[in-house]
This record gives structure tokens, C-alpha cells and sequence, in this order.
């Protein structure tokens, strides 16, 4: 292969133009090949991509079930029976039957129950004398979101029960005055997991875009075939390119593959269109690939750029894209610090694009940023590219 | 034989350490992610935008909209609008999260006692944040109805028959439920291991790339010996760092460190052990650099999609939550959170840290056990 390259620089003073392409074709087909032949790119193109769509498919859940909850009774009379049947057959709940605080109360710790209850002595007299009737709950604090949410659900059923027991003596529950209708948009008449899927796959395709840039140009870089290179005269842009034209081939294939078992398999709807879809995910990847490159051109080194693309490539665009954790309820600075992180647009494109239809306010602003970002990276890679002959 | 360990444990460490980017990378980045982090992964929702589309005047709409905009710290900011129209293309812009609709009668409805409807739109992209504001605005409606409709309706007491529970609701460890709290301990755990996943998965496939790793097959040391020299640096920079975070942990955001700090550090001892077993599998098996980058990526990305972080394993099919079993991930956050906040003690730490250490011995015994593939 480099016999042959050199072969073609020789011919670069007679046709320029032709000659150029003909180092940038040779050289695409060089980075192609040795792509290919790692099975483990091909394996980051095709076998990662369904891997993480099928764990954030079912790992990222929204929904809520099965909260550990211990109920302690202190007397076994039937009313309290009865309010303990209403928890057991909740099915948000599996419910632990203590008739001691102390049995249970220590498995708050380490979560072997999300909360206690406890049912006091003197409640079923108390409900009888129609006095106040009080019962403690203890949540586990140390899981915020799920100590709410027990709260919650707690506060529910013992409305539903006091109606159910006829013990609110006629007086109207408030969901009776007053009926909440929730519609929700872009997302009525599918799960959760269903809206949760296209923002997923804007941070698979962040990790699969870094993953198969963010060392190639650090190889070169250390086993000195990038001087090689440079001291031929194609110029830094292309070379630049040449890295990029097959990775971005590979990840437009690997998010082409994820949208339809997403859209096809997973009943997630496609809303806007196609083609709007092919060129929002085409300008992102171009922002991600050149982060790995630009990685990769800083560092020359596989070792310092794994490390580097390890730490920023993943965790960044798990909790700072706005995926799982509400970007407008971060403190203001964190709010900043979002807005350099192009996962961010894409998550936010992604899903209207999806769930909601080509609305071009959403769509244009994220994809204008995102060519900014592709910009700012290659071009930086591009200059960062020079021999250093020291 | 044990100087021999000794220097080759110092080559290690000069291997991760020489170089000042190298240095960088592995003791900043985590600490300021730490920082971040902990104030970023928060389940809360406040601070959105809410619309409000009023078709009545009358008084009890009246006092039901400022009831709604008086809660500033979810609603930042609330819209009002004058048409339909306007507010499809406000929730289609997401310039607000969620509208509520109140229609011309509901006023006067309420007041005669005609049961009446309350329209709310939500965003579905923003599927979490729907779910939990949706839950915010009907405690909302329900304080409007008890306090304000049920006294305006009857102004009479509630009748002498009805019986009503008080809950009083505590929450333990945590008794403001700041999520700060909860989350930095899951972030320790998470990082720790993650810097020990990023220094040994390289390790072994960089010196197969550069034909250094022969050598050291070919040297007097034997695998076992290796395997120390290359689990060593990795355990006192995680343990290090580990319990750096730790000391901001309780100096900064003012966790109780409830537990026995020692215990804690014993916890992240096993829990990297672990982890650095994997890593060294994940090297070992690689050819080259790029494919030990991508078995890093390939465990680390899941390892933290199913630790309960991001979401509860609770809420994960069953199926899947015996895969949570194996990702030592799982059970060092719930270890940290134990002792940083709960007050967890040796009996529990020690039943939540032993899966751990089949972990790091299977996968250590099965990377030594390469090395002498290797030589045959």
C-alpha cells in the first residue's frame, strides 16, 4: 500500500488536481481496509450500537415499580387488616408484614426497602372514634427520586382507602370536583420507554461517533507513519479527510441500523422526515467523529487519547445531554457548561424530530450549532496536524 | 523475588505517570467531574416554563392560576395565552413544558357544584419531567380544591363522620432530601473504578503493541508476578483518588460519613479489585490498543447503565437485574451510600462486597492464565 502511494506522489507536479484526488482515494481505501480488517470496528459499527440500544431500551426505566415497602402493624384488628390488603394488592408495591418498627426499620439501609409505614396501636380506634388518626412513614433519603415517589404513592392509596372504606362519610374526593385531564403530547399513546428511545440513541451514537475517531490519528501519530505522511505533499486537509470519510461511512450505517430497529422494532414513531433526520444525524456525527479526531491529534499518544476519551466521551453525554436529568433544573453555571456539549442539540433534535415532526424552531438552531461544533473540531484537528520538528 | 516485584511495580507507575498529559488526564478530570456531576444528576424538576391558557374570569380560576404561578421554584416562569394556536406552537417550540387549559364555565361550574375539567398539556419529549410535573400539578389542584372550593362550596365544617389520616412522612439519612447527597456517593464509586478501568485496560495490550510485553514473558517474573506489578499502581491511584472524593464528600458538601471511613476504604479496596480484574482481562485479550479501548467502552457503558445510577434497578425487568448482580458497579454505590449516609455497618458491607471478589478473581486468574497461552 505505501509503495503505492508513493507511486501516486510522484505523479502530483504533472495533474494536480487528479493527482490529489487519486493520494485522497488511495488513502481513503488504506484507512478503509485497515478498518475493516480490525473485526473490532466492524463490531463498534454493527454489534455495539444494537447492544446499547437494547440496555438503554430496558435499563433506563422512568416507570416505576415494585417499591420495598414495610408495613408495620402494631395491632391486628380488621380495619387495619384492610388498609394492609390494599397495599399488598397495590402493584406498585411488595410489601413486607412486620409487627415490630424494629424488624424492618433497619432494612432501610442499604436499600432492602425503599420506606416503612408504620400502622400505630391505637389507629383502628382512633379511625372508629373518628378522631385523627396519624401514621409515620420512613423513606430512605439517601435515593432522593425514589423517597418522593413513596411518598407519593403512599399518600394515593391511603386516599383511595378511606373512600373504599366509606369512611370519608360522603364527602367528595377532590379528583371528583375538580377532573384532571392530562394530554401528552407527541407521546399519548406510547410507553415511556418509547420517548425515552430517541434521546437514548443521540448519546449511542456519541459514544460509537468518539469511540471510532478518538485513537485513529494517535496510532499514526505513534508509529511514526504520520511524519511519513506529512513530509509527502497531500496536504494536512487531506489527510484529515481521508481519516474521516470511512468512519463517517460506518456511523452514518451504524445510526441508520439503530433508527430502523428503533422505528421498526421498538415502536418508536418518525414523525418528521427522512431526509431531515439523515442530515440532523449527518451533521452530529461530523461533530463526533472530529472530537475523537481532535482527541487523537492533541494527544498522539492511543493510550493518553483512550484515557481522555473514556473520561469525556461518555459520563458528559449520559448526564449533561439532558437525556435522564432535566437540563433547566441544573443550577445556572452547569446550565452553561451544557451548551458545549453537542449531545445536548442532538438529544433535543432527535426527540422532536421523532416524537414531534419536522418544527423547524427546534430543529435549525440545534443543527446550526452542530455544524459550528463539526467545524470548530476539524478545523482545530487540521491544525494541530503538523510535523514537529524538534 | 520481591525486589524484582518491587521494581517492576515502579516501572508501572512511571509508565502511567511519566507522562504530564497522562498525569493530567487521570487526577483532574475526575475530581472536577465529581464537582459537576453531583449537582447535574438531579431527578428534581424545577425551573421550567409553564403556560397557562385561561378561557374564565371568574374568581376561582382566578385564584387557581396564582396558586399555579406562585409555585416560582418549579414554574420559573409562567406564559399566558389567548388561543389555542399559541399554545400548540409554544409546546411544539418547547418554549413551555406543560399548558393548563381552563375552560369558560369552570368557575362557575365549580361554584354550583357541577363537576368540572382541568385540561393539562405536557411535552412528551421530555417524558420524566412530564411525569413528575404532572404529579406536582395535581398535589397543586388538590390543596385548591380542599382549601379554597370545599370552603367556598360549604363554608360549614366537614361533616362529623368523616375520618381523616394524618401521614407523617420522614425521611432518613437524608432528612431535606437534597439530592446533592445522593448522588455524590454513586459518583464516587463510578469514578473510582472508572480510573482504574482507564489505567489497566491499556496497559497490557500498549506493551503487546510495542513488543515490550514478549520481554517481560521471557523475564525470570511469572504471571502471578505481573499480574501485581500491573494491579498495583492502578489500586493506589483509584484507593487515592477514592478517597480524595471521599474527604470532599464530607469537607465540602457535608455528608455525615455516617459508617466507619475505614470500612469504606475497605469497600473501594474490593470493588477496585474488581473492577482492575477486568480491566487486565480486557487487555489481555486485546491485540492491539484500540481494541482494549473498545472492551473498556463496552463494560464501562453498561456497567454504569445498570448500577442504579441513572435510574433504579428496582424499575429494570427482572431478567435484567440479575445482570446488575455481576457489575461490581452496583454494589460499591450501594456500599458508599450505606456509609456515607445510612450509618451502614460491617455485617451489611461485607454481605453487599463479597460478590465482588469471584469478580476480580476469575477475571485476574483468567488474564494471568493468557500470559502463559502467550508463551506456548
Amino acid at each position: 500500500m505505501s509503495q503505492n502511494l508513493a507511486a501516486e506522489s510522484q505523479h502530483v507536479d504533472v495533474h494536480p488536481q487528479r493527482s490529489r484526488l487519486r493520494c485522497m482515494w488511495g488513502l481513503v481505501r488504506k484507512e478503509t481496509y485497515q478498518m475493516l480488517r480490525d473485526p473490532s470496528s466492524v463490531g463498534i459499527g454493527i454489534a455495539l450500537p444494537l447492544l446499547l440500544l437494547f440496555l438503554f431500551t430496558y435499563a433506563i426505566s422512568l416507570d416505576v415499580r415494585n417499591i420495598k415497602l414495610g408495613v408495620v402493624c402494631e395491632d391486628n384488628s380488621p380495619i387495619v387488616n384492610r388498609l394492609l390488603a390494599s397495599f399488598q394488592n397495590n402493584k406498585y408495591f411488595m410489601v413486607h408484614v412486620a409487627r415490630d418498627r424494629r424488624e424492618v426499620q433497619d432494612d432501610l439501609v442499604g436499600g432492602r426497602l425503599n420506606g416503612v409505614l408504620v400502622i400505630p396501636a391505637d389507629f383502628a380506634s382512633r379511625i372508629e372514634r373518628r378522631s385523627l388518626s396519624p401514621l409515620q412513614l420512613l423513606v430512605r433519603g439517601s435515593d432522593v427520586s425514589t423517597a418522593a415517589l413513596v411518598q407519593n404513592y403512599v399518600r394515593g392509596v391511603l386516599r383511595h382507602w378511606l373512600i373504599q372504606e366509606g369512611l370519608n362519610a360522603g364527602q367528595r374526593n377532590s379528583g371528583e370536583i375538580v377532573r384532571i385531564e392530562s394530554r401528552v403530547w407527541f407521546n399519548q399513546e406510547i410507553e415511556s420507554r418509547a420517548a425515552l428511545l430517541p434521546g437514548s440513541i443521540a448519546v449511542i451514537m456519541t459514544l460509537i461517533g468518539t469511540l471510532l475517531t478518538a485513537l485513529v490519528v494517535a496510532r499514526e501519530w505513534e508509529r511514526g507513519t504520520m511524519e511519513a505522511l506529512l513530509a509527502t505533499p497531500i496536504t494536512r486537509m487531506d489527510i484529515v479527510l481521508s481519516k474521516f470519510v470511512p468512519y463517517f461511512i460506518l456511523g452514518m450505517l451504524a445510526m441508520g441500523l439503530v433508527a430502523a430497529v428503533s422505528t421498526l422494532g421498538l415502536g418508536v414513531p418518525l414523525r418528521g422526515s427522512l431526509w431531515v433526520l439523515i442530515m440532523v444525524s449527518a451533521t452530529f456525527l461530523c461533530s463526533a467523529l472530529g472530537l475523537g479526531l481532535l482527541i487523537s491529534s492533541v494527544t498522539r499518544n492511543q493510550f493518553v487519547a483512550s484515557q481522555v476519551a473514556l473520561i469525556v466521551g461518555y459520563l458528559p453525554a449520559l448526564i449533561l445531554s439532558g437525556l435522564v436529568f432535566e437540563i433547566d433544573s441544573m443550577p445556572r453555571l452547569i446550565q452553561y457548561l451544557t451548551c458545549v456539549m453537542p449531545p445536548r442539540y442532538f438529544v433535543s433534535a432527535l426527540r422532536t424530530l421523532f416524537l414531534a415532526g419536522n418544527v423547524w424552531q427546534v430543529i435549525l438552531p440545534n443543527t446550526v450549532v452542530l455544524l459550528g461544533f463539526a467545524a470548530f473540531f476539524l478545523t482545530v484537528t487540521i491544525q494541530k496536524t503538523k510535523m514537529n520538528l524538534e | 523475588m520481591l525486589n524484582r516485584i518491587v521494581r517492576l511495580i515502579i516501572k508501572e507507575f512511571l509508565a502511567v505517570w511519566r507522562d504530564p498529559h497522562n498525569r493530567f488526564v487521570l487526577l483532574v478530570p475526575p475530581l472536577v467531574q465529581l464537582l459537576i456531576f453531583s449537582f447535574a444528576a438531579t431527578h428534581e424538576v424545577k425551573n421550567v416554563q409553564l403556560g397557562i391558557y385561561s378561557e374564565d374570569h371568574g374568581s376561582a380560576a382566578r385564584e387557581l392560576i396564582s396558586r399555579f404561578a406562585s409555585a416560582r421554584r418549579t414554574f420559573s416562569h409562567v406564559q399566558y395565552f389567548q388561543d389555542l394556536d399559541d399554545v400548540h406552537r409554544a409546546i411544539d417550540t418547547q418554549d413551555v413544558i406543560a399548558v393548563v387549559h381552563i375552560g369558560p364555565t369552570f368557575s362557575r361550574d365549580l361554584l354550583s357544584g357541577t363537576p368540572v375539567a382541568l385540561q393539562i398539556l405536557l411535552d412528551g419529549r421530555k417524558a420524566y419531567a412530564a411525569q413528575v410535573i404532572s404529579g406536582y400539578m395535581s398535589q397543586i389542584t388538590d390543596r385548591f380544591v380542599g382549601e379554597y372550593v370545599a370552603v367556598s362550596i360549604d363554608p360549614s365544617k366537614p361533616p362529623r363522620d368523616a375520618a381523616s389520616i394524618k401521614l407523617v412522612s420522614r425521611a432518613w439519612f437524608n432528612s431535606n432530601l437534597d439530592s446533592v447527597w445522593s448522588t455524590i456517593p454513586g459518583l464516587v464509586g463510578i469514578l473510582t473504578n472508572l480510573i482504574a478501568l482507564i489505567v489497566t485496560s491499556l496497559s497490557i495490550a500498549r506493551e503487546k503493541e510495542l513488543g515490550t510485553f514478549e520481554q517481560l514473558l521471557v523475564s525470570p517474573l511469572r504471571p502471578l508476578e505481573i499480574l501485581i506489578g500491573k494491579t498495583t499502581p492502578a489500586m493506589v491511584l483509584g484507593l487515592g483518588e477514592g478517597m480524595a472524593m471521599v474527604a470532599i464528600a464530607t469537607l465540602v458538601f457535608a455528608l455525615p460519613c455516617a459508617g466507619s471511613p475505614l470500612l469504606l476504604f475497605g469497600a473501594l479496596f474490593v470493588s477496585l479489585f474488581s473492577t482492575i480484574g477486568i480491566g487486565l482481562l480486557i487487555s489481555s485479550l486485546a491485540k492491539t490498543q484500540q481494541q482494549a479501548f473498545f472492551g473498556a467502552f463496552a463494560f464501562l457503558v453498561p456497567a454504569i447503565l445498570l448500577s442504579g445510577f441513572v435510574t433504579p434497578v428496582e424499575n429494570m425487568p427482572a431478567w435484567l437485574r440479575w445482570v446488575t448482580y455481576l457489575d461490581p458497579i452496583y454494589y460499591i454505590i450501594l456500599i458508599a451510600k450505606g456509609i456515607l449516609l445510612e450509618g451502614m455497618r460491617m455485617p451489611t458491607v461485607l454481605q453487599l462486597a463479597w460478590p465482588m471478589v469471584p469478580i476480580g478473581v476469575v477475571t485476574l486468574t483468567t488474564a494471568g492464565w493468557t500470559f502463559r497461552q502467550r508463551l506456548e
